[in-house]
């Protein structure tokens, strides 16, 4: 797959690696969310998918499941209005009371922590959860802002001007992996 | 997703461009509904709301959309403003230039102000009225309501009933769903109708009931005494005898017709009161997804603002 422009040029993860690490993942999520009311909340869009896989397999396991909420961050960005198109805005469901809730926040690929700031102030919008932590399946180093990760399915070195992917059947790949592009000259 | 210099008019907006619109001003209307009803994303950008012509609930409109997005506001209007004494509009305009606003969105009496204004000074221009040519946000939170009632405006048959000529809401209306795949009907009485409207590809008739018969939105103008002289129908009794919405007429649309009406209502005049108040009527609506519809409007115009 791939987006245009993009040479692929290592893959991080097959599809049995990335189960392995999601197994992992969930294992830690389920720690977090054990006590008192919880919900898992993936931010849109890789964060989303991300969630589906690890509450799939909190289901599997007979884990009691915590709530479920996805969150677009797009109007908490800190570059709006600095680029010639705005970003697309999609779905925040959130259906359920933040306040009082303890809340594991998922994201596909950890970088710079822009995200995950605006993710933050986005979520405090909504009520005062009783904690945050972060859960990603990768984190690829180079943040630009203070923030770290509390779950991590995979440490990745990557360089600064690289891409990773990760790329999930349910988002029209044809098989589970997390891959790294450069890209084009 | 693309982004606009201006918004002067839905006409010659494309069916793409009119879509992320209306799906942008969706995810606004949840901003509305949460308990902190504002978001971040235009801090720093400055609106000026210039309302050259008297206007509450548009004016309004605007600002809280502006607000829900954390932009400053600046309001101007008619009253306050130095053209009562005299000065040009352009003149009032370079004034306002000084402060800096990223986002003007103006309300004039003349058709083709806000054409000018782009065309004049260095800011997004929103038409929010321009005599009797458009309102385009109108024109979109009417179609985004319709959209919400009936899941697609393709084939949808619109029946737009009352003072067609003078009337921008029509006019922006007739143009986006036109372009939206919409078929349109329009009624009045003759004196009210422009000529070659049906060249715009709407079908016209100048009896209220055939625009009605089998329609799923029946959308009623206001009558506009500020627009027009005294020679265009007799009477207020006769109007609402001949061309008003009552519960008979509206039997003649489907039977999950809707009801809209721009406002502010002339009761009894172009509505009666009961079809106004009744299930069917969103009119309450309409004004409550204005505020998204101009959130997602002011969003897509700020693209690049704060760039360098």
């Amino acid at each position: 797959m791939g987006a245009v422009g993009l040479i692929e040029k290592r893959v991080l993860l097959d599809a049995s690696g990335v189960a392995q690490v999601l197994d992992r993942l969930a294992t830690e999520v389920a720690g977090l969310v054990a006590h008192g009311p919880s919900a898992v909340i993936g931010i849109q869009t890789g964060g989303v998918h991300v969630a589906r896989r690890i509450l799939d397999r909190l289901a599997a396991r007979g884990t009691p499941l915590p709530s479920v909420g996805t969150l677009d961050i797009t109007l908490y960005r800190d570059d709006i209005g600095m680029t010639r198109e705005q970003p697309q805005v999609r779905r925040t469901d959130i259906p359920f009371e933040l306040s009082r809730t303890g809340v594991v926040l998922v994201d596909d690929v950890l970088f710079t922590g822009r995200t995950v700031r605006a993710a933050l102030d986005a979520l405090v919008d909504f009520g005062r959860p009783r904690f945050i932590r972060l859960a990603v399946l990768v984190d690829r180093g180079f943040r630009e802002y203070p923030i770290q990760a509390d779950c991590i399915g995979l440490r990745a070195d990557t360089e600064p001007a690289e891409r990773v992917q990760v790329e999930l059947v349910e988002t029209g790949a044809p098989a589970d992996r997390v891959v790294v592009y450069e890209r084009r000259a | 997703m693309p982004s606009m210099n201006h918004l002067l008019e839905l006409e010659g907006v494309s069916r793409e461009q009119v879509a992320t619109i209306l799906d942008l001003a969706r995810e606004f209307k949840a901003v509305s509904q949460r308990r902190i009803k504002k978001v971040p994303t235009l801090r720093g950008i400055t609106v000026v709301l210039f309302f050259i012509e008297p206007s509450t609930r548009t004016r309004l409109s605007f600002e809280v959309a502006a607000k829900r997005l954390s932009a400053d506001t600046l309001s101007f209007t008619a009253s306050s403003s130095s053209l009562s004494k005299g000065e040009t509009l352009l003149d009032t305009a370079r004034n306002l230039m000084a402060m800096k606003p990223d986002v003007v969105v103006l309300r004039h009496f003349a058709s083709g102000a806000c054409h000018f204004l782009a065309r004049s000074i260095p800011a997004a221009i929103v038409n929010a009225g321009d005599g009797a040519h458009e309102h385009p946000t109108q024109g979109l939170l009417d179609m985004f309501t319709m959209r919400e009632h009936k899941g697609s405006l393709d084939k949808l048959e619109v029946a737009v009933v009352g003072d067609i000529r003078h009337s921008r809401v029509a006019r922006s209306n007739i143009q986006g769903l036109l372009t939206m795949g919409a078929r349109v009907r329009v009624a009045g009485p003759r004196t009210m109708l422009p000529p070659m409207l049906d060249r715009l590809g709407v079908r016209v008739f100048d009896r209220i009931e055939p625009a009605i018969e089998g329609a799923d939105v029946v959308m009623m103008l206001r009558i506009q005494k500020e627009r027009m002289g005294n020679d265009l129908f007799p009477s207020d009794r006769e109007y609402a005898r001949v061309f008003g919405l009552d519960a008979t007429r509206l039997g003649l649309a489907k039977p999950d017709a809707i009801v809209m009406h721009p406002g502010p209502m002339n009761r009894g005049v172009e509505i009666t009161p009961d079809v106004a108040d009744c299930g069917r009527s969103v009119i309450l609506e309409q004004v409550e997804n204005g505020v998204a519809v101009r959130m997602a409007v002011l969003y897509l115009l700020s693209a690049h603002l704060l760039e360098g």
